[in-house]
């Protein structure tokens, strides 16, 4: 199993805002929006440097996107920064009217996904917006792990031409990806190739599923470890050659079992290569008030799910 | 510029296309239709500063913004007369494999369009981007839109009517068709606009009425002060009363042709309320 250490735990919001800030200094036609989150969003460095380029929208998300898709029109790169809840199902019809069928070039940039925003309950920690986003056509979905990759990912999103939702969290985290590792939409990284089971995990699951390929590795069991953050479009071709070797696969998200990250990588492997999966995610349910790592622990998304996951999966072979 | 003879006769023309177009795929919404023709032949024939050719940034020149996308057959009608597309392909509308789309759309690349629009209440926070980016460009034209009043019902407008005025968005006219009418009803029987004016005005918005607003030349002369009104740090709304069905007497003073074709016999006496001028596609 191929080591993977970090300096510091830090969220994956402040890559986005480090992301933001330089694109700021190096691309004008950036421009970024806040309903009201702009300290949550880590979006402050740069509003104070560009503050002709901000737009405050107050609490009023609907008509963030809708700004967003008009500043498009005349050239411009809108980012919108809200929480994922707000970023999503609050705003679905304007993003499907006015952001996708309209082809506009917007970037939807959503943090405190999922169970990790806490203590603030299931009112704020959705776990549906990736099946939410990635249904849209046209639509790229993304959900990065780390600082690093968070940070790398906004400043790839503004080369790409179309609308992006990129999802990312609030609580620090390991940071291990590193700071030069291109980041390239829809494909995958292979962070540590094994035999007996392959192990397909995005966001604030990939170092559980690091730390699960460790103690699975003392058990003598060889998995394929791969980061997939671009969940759409989805790295067909990673995750075949790798299931071709392996024969099975776990998948880990923070996210619904519904339509999140593990039915899309089941629709490429029932279409190509049919083959077990398990799916480390949450089960149709709403979150809670707690701790982050009392969430994950209580809802079975982390590294001792993964390595009991990838057992069960392997002895479906 | 076209004399005032040649716009009415234009929008003679626009009226048959929209019922002509309607009556065909027995689909679509006649009355909004013909209750805006005068301010769109206006719009795009005498009031916007328009660049040859289609652009979807639209830097140098005015653009507009449908909002209440359901009345798409005044608007194809018109953006074809003014040379954006054929004539003939308004023949298409609501057909398979057609760039006229039952609501408007970016989708099928119809040139004049720059949003899909049809789901109702989006349209204002799409023209203050727009105007928004305008701005940042230095560039002074200006942003149109038109809204349904009906439509005013939606909470995003409120969202995007107190957003432009905090924020001084001073280059846009954003124009209600005041018809009073909506799909149920009158608008005072389904959800009451109350005093349209006075909340648009305690929003911050500097508001003027065209109270003919089938009267081409009070539609001309009312957008005329609306743009002189502009740059003054307050957004402006033009409240413009019109009559649902315009032009066709049986379509008048009614919701019933809100989205409604005619029959083969009722085609045959709106067409001849509304002789042919241009010539039909």
């Amino acid at each position: 199993m191929k080591k993977y250490t970090f300096e510091k735990k830090i969220d994956t919001r402040s890559g986005f805002g480090a992301g933001l800030a330089e694109l700021g200094r190096t691309n004008d036609k950036v421009v970024a929006l806040c309903a009201d989150l702009t300290g949550s969003l880590k979006m402050d460095e740069f509003k104070d440097e560009n503050p002709e380029r901000f737009f405050q929208t107050g609490i009023a998300e609907a008509n963030m996107m809708g700004l967003a898709a008009g500043l498009t029109i005349g050239g411009k790169i809108p980012f919108t920064g809200t929480f994922a809840n707000f970023s999503t199902g609050r705003v679905y019809d304007q993003i499907r009217q006015s952001i996708a069928y309209s082809g506009k070039n917007v970037k939807i940039c959503a943090s405190h996904a999922g169970l990790t925003l806490g203590e603030d309950g299931a009112t704020h920690q959705i776990l549906e917006d990736i099946g939410l986003m990635k249904m849209l056509p046209g639509m790229t979905v993304i959900n990065t792990c780390d600082y690093n990759q968070t940070k790398a990912a906004t400043i790839a999103i503004a080369e790409h031409e179309g609308p992006v939702y990129l999802r990312f969290g609030r609580p620090a985290v390991p940071n291990f990806t590193p700071a030069d590792q291109k980041f390239e939409i829809g494909k995958a990284v292979m962070l540590n190739e094994g035999t007996d089971v392959t192990i397909i995990a995005t966001g604030h699951l990939v170092w559980e599923a690091i730390e699960a390929g460790e103690q699975l590795a003392e058990a003598g069991i060889s998995a394929e470890i791969i980061n997939i953050h671009t969940i759409k479009p989805l790295d067909e071709e990673a995750i075949l050659k790798s299931v071709a070797k392996t024969g099975c696969v776990v998948t880990a998200e923070e996210h619904n079992f519904l339509g999140g990250l593990g039915e899309s990588v089941a629709r490429t492997l029932s279409t190509h290569h049919p083959a077990p999966q398990e799916f480390v995610a949450t089960k149709d349910t709403f979150g809670e008030s707690g701790t982050p790592a009392q969430l994950m622990d209580k809802y079975g998304l982390n590294s001792a799910s993964i390595v009991a996951a990838a057992k069960k999966v392997m002895a479906r072979k | 510029m076209p004399d005032t003879q040649q716009l009415k006769d234009l929008a003679t023309q626009v009226r048959r296309d929209i019922v002509r177009m309607v009556h065909k795929v027995n689909s679509g919404h006649p009355g909004g239709s013909l209750g805006c023709t005068e301010f769109f032949v206006a719009l795009y024939n005498e009031v916007m500063e328009l660049n040859e050719g289609f652009d979807m940034d639209g830097i140098g020149e005015d653009i507009f913004f449908l909002s209440n996308g359901h009345i798409s057959p005044v608007y194809y009608s018109v953006l074809a007369r003014r040379g954006y597309f054929p004539v003939e392909e308004l023949n298409t509308f609501r057909l398979i494999n057609s760039r006229l789309q039952g609501h408007p759309t970016t989708h099928e690349g119809l040139p004049g369009i720059r949003i899909a629009s049809g789901s109702l209440g989006q349209g204002m926070s799409v023209a203050l981007g727009a105007a928004l980016a305008k701005k940042l460009n230095n560039d002074n034209h200006l942003i149109y839109s038109l809204h349904g009043d009906g439509e005013l019902q939606e909470g995003q407008n409120w969202e995007a009517i107190m957003y432009a005025a905090a924020n001084k968005v001073d280059n846009i006219i954003a124009t209600v068709d005041y018809n009073k009418q909506q799909i149920d009803g009158s608008t005072d029987e389904v959800l009451p606009l109350g005093d349209l004016r006075a909340k648009f005005e305690a929003f911050g918005w500097d508001v003027l009425e065209i109270e003919e607003g089938n009267d081409l030349e009070a539609v001309i002369a009312g957008l005329q002060e609306a743009k002189t009104r502009t740059g003054n740090g307050k957004p402006v709304a033009v409240l413009m009363h019109t009559v649902m069905g315009n032009g066709v007497d049986f379509m008048m003073h009614t919701h019933a042709w809100h989205g409604k074709a005619p029959n083969d016999e009722q085609l045959a006496i709106a067409l001849e309320q509304n002789p042919e001028t241009l010539g039909d596609y």
